[in-house]
């Protein structure tokens, strides 16, 4: 049982009744699970949270200093009075983002990781209990800035945003397959610094991104003068009319 | 280095395992991990004697089998061996593929050894 919510979809471990060989010295125990089981139960267990609310959760992932916090500031302030966004911010050091997003007018819970490299599903789980769900349309989890950790680790999520920041090298997706082969979308960001920086060029970087056979969209802007802005609420508008049924079905319980 | 909290969630798994089984120590672990796992194998391995310390894993090899990446391609059908960051069809030369192996991350099977004496479960315990 769930130690926060007390609910009965609770993380721990199934075992598995594999097969067992006899060996000379003991015995060989066929396991047959995922290295990180434990996990990704408790990322399912996030998720089944957040369906039963029909909140869109959100993974927002890229190297520091991508601008995953502002376009988050921008897009609060694009669906102010449309939809109701949350955030929970993660950092090795500071409450600084959460801040941010509480000024842009959005409740924020700040996870600080101390070393840890990325979010894990434990440390979302012990945030998600501290917003009320039930208010929430679109929920943002804004990981560790990293290209590496945070994508081996599920969190309940229903889609992977990765940026992009024109200051970074196009051939980013080329250099760190594992983080871009986990977008659902890829968002090319601080489009407003493209010329001063010269040589990123936005196809190159959609061709890296093709040739690690992700069909996922790309999306190119601006958090501070709006460019691509329209398209961005587009994007996250239709993704959360999918989570709608669950909310409306719930509504009427 | 996430391979440090990768290692934990395998020792967590096997010793849970072992003990179900009433093995006395593991011996070995084995583990498929693919290039597209986003798990570097020469950190795991030598992350694993850290966290394993003091268990009954703690004299286990770790055996990890690496896997090749390949891909079916959705247009012509042809399968392929790709390099991690260039997963195309390696006739057509397209980008529509599909991944047939190569992201695996899992833990194959354990072989232990030994019923737990009531001595060894004491060490256990200390």
């Amino acid at each position: 049982m769930c130690e926060v919510c007390g609910c009965a979809n609770s993380s721990g471990y199934v075992r598995v009744a594999g097969a067992i060989l006899h060996t000379e010295s003991g015995k060989q125990i066929e396991v047959m699970q995922a290295m990180l089981h434990d996990n990704d139960r408790q990322a399912e267990h996030n998720r089944a949270h957040f369906d039963a609310a029909g909140i869109l959760v959100v993974n927002m992932m890229s190297s520091p200093g991508a601008g995953k916090t502002s376009l988050l500031e921008a897009t609060i302030r694009a669906l102010r009075g449309r939809l109701t966004i949350a955030v929970i911010e993660g950092d090795l050091e500071t409450e600084n983002d959460a801040r941010r997003i509480r000024s842009a007018g959005a409740p924020a819970v700040q996870i600080t990781t101390g070393n840890a490299c990325h979010l894990d599903a434990s440390m979302v789980h012990a945030a998600l209990h501290t917003l009320v769900l039930r208010e929430i349309d679109v929920l943002f989890i804004e990981n560790v800035g990293n290209l590496v950790c945070p994508a081996s680790f599920d969190l309940g999520q229903h889609c992977n945003v990765v940026l992009l920041s024109v200051t970074e090298g196009d051939d980013k997706p080329e250099k760190y397959p594992v983080m871009f082969r986990a977008a659902d979308l890829l968002a090319i960001t601080k489009l407003d610094l493209a010329d001063a920086v010269g040589d990123f060029q936005t196809l190159r970087a959609l061709r890296h991104f093709r040739q690690l056979a992700n069909p996922a969209p790309m999306l190119e802007l601006s958090a501070r003068d709006g460019d691509g802005m329209a398209a961005w609420i587009g994007w996250l508008i239709s993704e959360r009319e999918r989570c709608r049924p669950a909310k409306t079905k719930h509504a009427h319980e | 280095m996430h391979e440090l909290a990768v290692c934990e969630s395998i020792l967590a798994q096997a010793v849970a395992i072992a003990t179900a089984h009433q093995a006395g120590r593991v011996k070995r672990i084995t583990l498929r991990i693919g290039p597209l796992a986003g798990v570097e194998p020469g950190l795991l391995s030598a992350a694993f004697p850290l966290v394993a310390a003091g268990t009954c894993c703690e004299a286990a090899r770790l055996c990890i089998e690496s896997v090749a990446v390949r891909v079916e391609c959705q247009l012509c059908g042809a399968v392929s061996q790709v390099r991690p960051n260039r997963l195309l069809c390696g006739v057509c030369g397209t980008w529509r593929v599909a991944l047939l192996s190569g992201d695996d991350m899992r833990l194959e099977s354990l072989e232990v050894f030994g019923e737990t004496s009531e001595t060894e479960r004491e060490i256990d315990h200390v």
